[in-house]
């Protein structure tokens, strides 16, 4: 009876012990989360949006930076989605037994968590230095390198869900190669790869270290992209380490305006992908 | 062959060639991440040899440049991130995967995800004007307190609670590390066979005693690459690193006093850097992080690899 009562006490603590876990990791989202809401509220007006970034001591927005972050992440996205597709692409339909695809595969999944700041660090070796001067290019062609892993990943995926009994429907009719994989394989697996997309999005787009020396930031409105261009990341990143009291606000409003952006983007994401696999 | 079908054929090689650059075009990306790497820490490596990695002096005023001390910030936080981080994370698989009611598992599952949709950036702030005054508060005192007269331990604890340091820095990454590794332990747990759980369930054995004796032995080379997946990502991490570690060149005994990462001095004084020796050896910092991570994250997806292959079976 005492071997049965000390596995019982041992069972309990342990599942105690992987409740309080659960718990923890439930109360730092929380925890995140409130405060960015508690601190970010208050900063929170129409002026973030409507204002440029101020000096200190002034009164005004974040519109320059949320701007710049708009058009860097779409270019980015523009160029590293088709790039992600194209390479899936091969991977799951031309190349799917092949030995470059173990190769580009694994190569792809170290990538796809490499560190962000590696990438800053390769875009400033081979556009900046070369241009010789900080470009929104360069910080777009940065967030596009971050992009390509994700969507490679989720189109070869997405792509290798698909029942070959479709494909082979569509070669029987006659229809070429590339005309199965665009009309056949692309249409099958749409939600998928526009999820991998939409995620890949919500990861760039919180992105600092990446930009912090490529697209460096800027104080003013700029439609230059051969010049510095100012972003949401690391505008908050520079506001928040200021010492002023105006500009630390600002970085709380923007923080709160980012995260929710993201988190929107990724339950969209989710709930598309969920949304087709309910249909299937 | 008639003209529509040569012309289909011309256009379905073109396609496939297209494809098949793009996907040597990923392999280019790494290789030129390597090269420019290489390309731009030469003056540094040239300058200083392999004493680069095994110095501590960092003067950019007298152009003297050590690797050794951000290297250890490097370790160290990811040390303190994978010891808080990984029971943690595991409890949290333990508990979607064994205790869970089924219609609260993907609603858990979602939440501890979004963790890991949160930017850096977010952690940094938060970590440096949230968290770290809690840590100065209470934790950084109540561990000086507890070791102060535990030899050896309280080395490791001294010092005056800064709030910011080493310490700070660990505990933020253990909680960004988190989500990554619970979503593999969850996934690899799932997928142990219900007829071992339930011959061992069968046989009288508890919960505890079926996740220790059955699901962790058949599912530890994913699990493990799992943590290393973790690990690379706590190496690597940078802008929440940087808001709160404190930026100090030097290795302390304390892990409460401040240091630095690799990637938080490059992130602090990259834009800052005047004169090519100073670059360089930021770009050389650089290069050993991205050697450390990629070795790292090769292990755990080779062994993750491996898991698969064992489950498929």
């Amino acid at each position: 009876m005492d071997l049965y009562a000390r596995r019982r006490h041992k069972n309990a603590a342990a599942m105690g012990l992987s409740l309080a876990a659960t718990a923890m990791g439930l109360g730092w989202l929380v925890a995140i989360l409130g405060s960015l809401l508690w601190n970010g509220l208050s900063g929170l007006s129409l002026q973030v949006f409507t204002q440029m970034t101020p000096p200190p001591g002034s009164d005004g927005g974040l519109l320059n930076a949320i701007a710049g972050s708009l058009v860097m992440t779409v270019l980015a996205t523009l160029i590293g989605a088709p790039v992600g597709m194209l390479a899936g692409t091969y991977m799951a339909e031309y190349g799917k037994y092949s030995r470059l695809t173990v190769v580009v595969r694994f190569i792809n999944d170290v990538l796809l968590s490499a560190p962000s700041i590696i990438v800053g660090l390769f875009i400033y070796e081979v556009m900046v230095i070369r241009m010789g001067h900080f470009s929104a290019w360069a910080g777009a062609v940065a967030l596009a390198v971050l992009v390509i892993p994700v969507v490679v990943r989720t189109t070869e995926d997405m792509l290798n869900l698909v029942p070959n009994s479709l494909r082979e429907a569509a070669a029987a009719l006659g229809a070429p190669r590339y005309h199965v994989i665009l009309q056949v394989s692309y249409r099958a697996a749409r939600a998928g790869i526009i999820t991998g997309i939409l995620l890949a999005v919500a990861r760039i787009s919180g992105e600092t270290a990446p930009l912090l020396f490529t697209a460096l930031n800027n104080q003013f409105w700029s439609t230059d992209m051969n010049a510095p261009m100012a972003n949401l990341p690391v505008t908050i990143f520079q506001f928040a380490l200021s010492p002023y009291a105006d500009w630390q606000k600002l970085a709380w409003a923007g923080a709160l305006t980012i995260t929710f952006a993201i988190l929107a983007l990724n339950v969209g994401a989710r709930a598309l992908s969920a949304g087709k696999a309910n249909l299937k | 062959m008639n003209g529509t079908t040569r012309r289909l054929n011309f256009t379905d090689s073109a396609f496939r060639a297209t494809t098949l650059f793009f996907a040597v075009a990923v392999l280019l990306v790494l290789g030129g991440v390597i090269a420019a790497l290489i390309d731009g820490s030469l003056p540094a490596l040239r300058q200083f040899g392999i004493g680069f990695v095994a110095t501590e002096v960092w003067n950019p005023v007298t152009e003297q440049f050590g690797a050794i001390a951000p290297i250890y910030g490097t370790l160290i936080t990811s040390a303190i991130a994978m010891l808080i981080g990984v029971p943690v994370s595991i409890g949290i698989a333990i508990f979607i995967t064994e205790l869970c009611p089924i219609w609260l598992k993907r609603p858990i599952g979602v939440a501890i995800e979004l963790l890991a949709g949160i930017p850096s950036i977010i952690y940094g702030i938060w970590g440096l004007f949230v968290f770290a005054p809690i840590v100065q508060g209470t934790i950084q005192p109540l561990l000086i307190g507890t070791f102060e007269n535990v030899p050896g331990l309280s080395m490791l604890f001294a010092g005056p609670p800064y709030g910011i340091g080493i310490f700070t820095a660990g505990l933020i990454l253990a909680i960004m590390v988190l989500p990554f590794i619970t979503a593999i332990a969850r996934d690899v747990f799932e997928q142990v066979p219900p007829m071992l759980k339930e011959a061992a369930y069968g046989v009288g054995s508890t919960t505890w005693e079926v996740v220790w004796h059955v699901v962790i032995p058949y599912t530890r080379v994913g699990v493990i690459g799992g943590i290393m997946l973790g690990l690379g990502r706590a190496l690597g991490e940078t802008m929440a690193v940087t808001f709160v570690i404190g930026n100090a060149h030097r290795i302390s005994a304390s892990v409460l006093a401040p240091g630095t990462t690799i990637s938080a001095t490059i992130a602090n004084e990259f834009t800052e850097a005047v004169g090519d020796l100073y670059t360089s050896a930021l770009v050389a910092l650089g290069l050993i992080l991205f050697l450390i991570t990629f070795a790292v994250l090769a292990v755990a997806r080779l062994l993750l690899l491996r898991y698969e292959r064992k489950a498929e079976r």
